[in-house]
C-alpha cells in the first residue's frame, strides 16, 4: 500500500495533505465504535504533510514512507505529546523526548497521524486491560482486537492509518496481526532502538510494525532500525532496505513445520494452516518437519522472566518524578499514628494502588515472589537456563531449515470480556508468538485466511520465524506467499 | 502451589502497591494458578545450562565516559507533581 500511495504522490494525483485528511475523515467516521485511537496529533500530522507537499511541489525527490500517514502505539514517547501506555499513572504524561523509532520515522518524512490504544503497559492479549476502555474488532465489534497493540492492528484492518507502530513482548504485533487480519512483525531483538519504547520486559521487548502488507512491513522496518547510542542492546546497523530483497523467490527454501502444532489445532483452523503449508510446496519450498522439544517450555519460562523484568521497570511509576501522585484522604491528616507527618511510602502506595490496574498488579507480585530471597534460584535462574535450551534447540534447528512456520494463534478473535477474569487463559493466548522473544528471532504473522464463528467471517494468521537478524530472508519467504494470494 | 493472603500482603508491601482486602483475595487465587503452571519448569533438566544473559549475544558495548546535556530539561520539569522553587518536592522519607 505505502509503494502505491508514494507513485501517487510523486504522481501529483493526491497530496500529503489531501490523504492525512482522508485517514482523518476515517477515524472520524469509525473510531467512535472502535476505540483504536487514544490522541489524534492533527497539528503535527499536517505540518508534516505540508513539508513534503512543498517537497513534492519543488521537484525534490521523496523517499518511500514520506508524507505516508501512519499511527503510533501509544507505549513510544513522542516529543510535546501525551503519552500514556494505556494507563492512569501516566494519563497526564506529556513526553519530553522523542522515542528514537519516531525520531527515526520523522527524519524519514512519515505522516504521524495519532497515538493508539494497548494494554496498560504492554500486558494481556485483548487490549482489554486498558485505562481507556477496550478497542473493538474491526471484524466483528463483539470480539476483541488482540493485544497488546490492538489499537494499533484496528486502525490498520479498519484502514484509519497507512502503517502502525506497535510493540511485541511476547507476540503484541503478531497475536493482534492474526485476529485482525492484517500483517505484523516483530523484528530480531536489538534490531530497533527501544530507547523511548516505555519499557515492559527489557529482555523481550522490540519495536514492531502492524501494516497491510508484507512490503509494508519491510518498508516501514527500515526506516526505524539501526544502532543507537541511547540503546546499549541495539545491534550493529546494516542500513539493509528490507524491502529490496522481495523478489518472489521461494524455489528450494526449506521451511521448517513442528507436526504436533497443527494437529492440536481446532478442524477448521488446522486446514487454513495445512492450506497454507500446501501453498508453500507449490510455490517450490521445502516442508521439513521438524521436532522442538523445549518450545512448551517457552510460555512457563516467560511468565517468570517477563514479570520479573516488569516488576523492576514498573518500579519507576511511584508518584515521585511524573505521572499521578495520589494521597488518600486519611493521608491528608498532617499526622499517622505515632504523631508524625505522613511519608513518602504511603505516596508509593496509594499512587499505585490507584494508578496501575490489575494485570499490571498481578505481574508486578509475580516478579516481585519470583526475585525475592529463597525464590530467587528455583524460580528466576531455572527458567533463564531452560531460555538457553530454547535457544539451543532454534540454533539447531535453523542448521536444517531457513524459516519455521507455525499457527500464530490457536483460534480467531475471541469475545470481549470471555477471558478477562482467567489471566491464565489469556496468557495461553501467546504460546506459538512467545518463543519468538524467549529466542529473540524476528518473526512475522501473514493472514491465512478465516474460520467462521457464529455466522461472522473471521480473520486468522500463520507465523513464520526466521533466523537471528535474517529478516531479508523471512520477509522475503512472507512475501512470496502473499503475492501468491 | 498455594499462595497464602498474607503472603500476598507481603508480597505487595515489597512491591509498594496498596490493595484492599477483596484485591488480596483475588491476587491470591491468581497467582496461585499462575505458579502452578509455572511448576512445569521443574521436569527440565537444567544441569548443563547457562542462565541465559544476552539473546544475541552482543557483548562490550561502549562509549565515551562523558555526561551530555538532556535536550528538554524544562520538559521534564513541567512533569513534577508538585514543584517548588525549580525542585521536585515531596513527603518525608522518614
Amino acid at each position: 500500500m505505502i509503494r502505491e500511495l508514494h507513485e501517487k504522490l510523486i504522481k501529483g494525483e493526491i497530496t500529503s495533505v489531501e490523504l492525512t485528511e482522508k485517514y482523518f475523515d476515517a477515524v472520524e467516521k469509525k473510531d467512535k465504535d472502535l476505540n483504536a485511537y487514544l490522541t489524534l496529533t492533527k497539528d503535527l500530522a499536517m505540518e508534516q504533510a505540508k513539508k513534503v507537499d512543498e517537497k513534492i511541489k519543488n521537484g525534490e525527490k521523496i523517499e518511500l514512507l514520506e508524507g505516508i500517514p501512519g499511527a503510533i502505539k501509544d507505549v513510544l514517547c513522542t516529543k510535546g505529546i501525551r503519552t500514556t501506555a494505556g494507563s492512569k499513572i501516566l494519563d497526564s504524561y506529556i513526553a519530553p523526548f522523542d522515542a528514537t523509532a519516531i525520531k527515526k520515522l520523522k527524519e524519514n518524512g512519515a505522516v504521524i497521524l495519532g497515538k493508539t490504544n494497548l494494554d496498560e503497559f504492554a500486558m494481556g492479549s485483548s487490549t482489554e486491560n486498558s485505562a481507556y476502555g477496550p478497542t473493538k474488532n474491526p471484524h466483528d465489534l463483539e470480539r476483541v482486537p488482540g493485544g497488546t497493540s490492538g489499537g494499533s492492528a484496528a486502525a490498520i484492518a479498519a484502514d484509519m492509518a497507512a502503517w502502525a507502530l506497535g510493540s511485541d513482548t511476547g507476540g503484541s504485533c503478531r497475536q493482534p496481526a492474526s485476529l485482525c487480519g492484517v500483517v505484523g512483525m516483530k523484528p530480531t531483538y536489538g534490531r530497533v532502538s527501544r530507547y523511548g519504547l516505555i519499557a515492559a520486559a527489557s529482555s523481550f521487548d522490540q519495536v514492531g510494525t502492524l501494516t497491510h502488507s508484507v512490503e509494508d512491513a519491510a518498508i516501514v522496518l527500515s526506516a526505524i532500525s539501526g544502532q543507537d547510542r541511547h540503546d546499549a542492546t541495539s545491534a550493529h546497523s546494516s542500513d539493509k532496505k528490507f524491502e529490496d530483497y522481495l523478489d518472489g523467490k521461494i524455489k528450494g527454501v526449506k521451511i521448517g513445520v513442528v507436526k504436533e502444532y497443527l494437529e492440536g489445532l481446532k478442524e477448521d483452523v488446522r486446514k487454513v494452516m495445512e492450506a497454507v503449508v500446501e501453498k508453500y510446496k507449490k510455490l517450490g519450498a521445502e516442508i521439513v518437519y521438524i521436532d522442538m522439544p523445549y518450545n512448551k517450555y517457552a510460555l512457563p519460562a516467560y511468565y517468570i522472566i517477563q514479570p520479573s523484568e516488569v516488576s523492576s521497570n514498573l518500579a519507576r511509576f511511584d508518584g515521585v518524578k511524573y505521572g499521578l501522585r495520589a494521597d488518600d484522604e486519611k493521608d491528608n491528616q498532617a499526622e499517622n499514628e505515632f504523631g508524625l507527618p505522613k511519608t513518602l511510602l504511603e505516596t508509593y502506595l496509594d499512587t499505585r494502588c490507584y494508578g496501575l490496574g490489575a494485570e499490571a498488579k498481578r505481574r508486578i507480585m509475580l516478579g516481585t515472589y519470583a526475585l525475592s530471597a529463597g525464590y530467587y534460584e528455583a524460580f528466576y535462574v531455572r527458567a533463564q537456563k531452560v531460555r538457553t535450551l530454547i535457544k539451543k534447540d532454534f540454533e539447531r534447528v535453523f542448521q536444517e531449515v531457513d524459516v519455521i512456520l507455525t499457527p500464530t494463534t490457536t483460534a480467531p478473535a475471541f469475545k470481549i470480556g470471555e477471558k478477562a477474569d482467567d489471566p491464565l487463559q489469556m496468557y495461553l493466548e501467546d504460546i506459538f508468538t512467545v518463543t519468538a522473544n524467549i529466542t529473540g528471532v524476528p518473526a512475522i504473522s501473514v493472514p491465512a485466511g478465516t474460520v467462521e464463528r457464529e455466522g461472522k467471517k473471521l480473520p486468522i494468521g500463520f507465523q513464520l520465524m526466521g533466523k537471528w537478524f535474517d529478516e531479508e530472508g523471512l520477509f522475503r519467504a512472507a512475501h512470496a506467499y502473499e503475492i501468491s494470494q | 502451589m498455594l499462595l497464602r493472603n498474607d503472603e500476598v500482603k507481603h508480597i505487595a508491601e515489597l512491591a509498594r502497591i496498596g490493595l484492599d482486602e477483596k484485591e488480596i483475595e483475588k491476587f491470591s487465587t491468581d497467582l496461585s494458578s499462575i505458579l502452578d503452571f509455572v511448576e512445569q519448569l521443574k521436569e527440565v533438566d537444567i544441569d548443563k545450562a547457562e542462565a541465559m544473559a544476552h539473546i544475541t549475544g552482543l557483548e562490550n558495548i561502549t562509549r565515551e565516559d562523558k555526561n551530555r546535556d538532556f535536550e528538554n530539561v524544562s520538559g521534564i520539569k513541567k512533569l513534577f507533581p508538585e514543584e517548588k522553587g525549580g525542585y521536585d518536592k515531596v513527603k518525608s522519607v522518614l
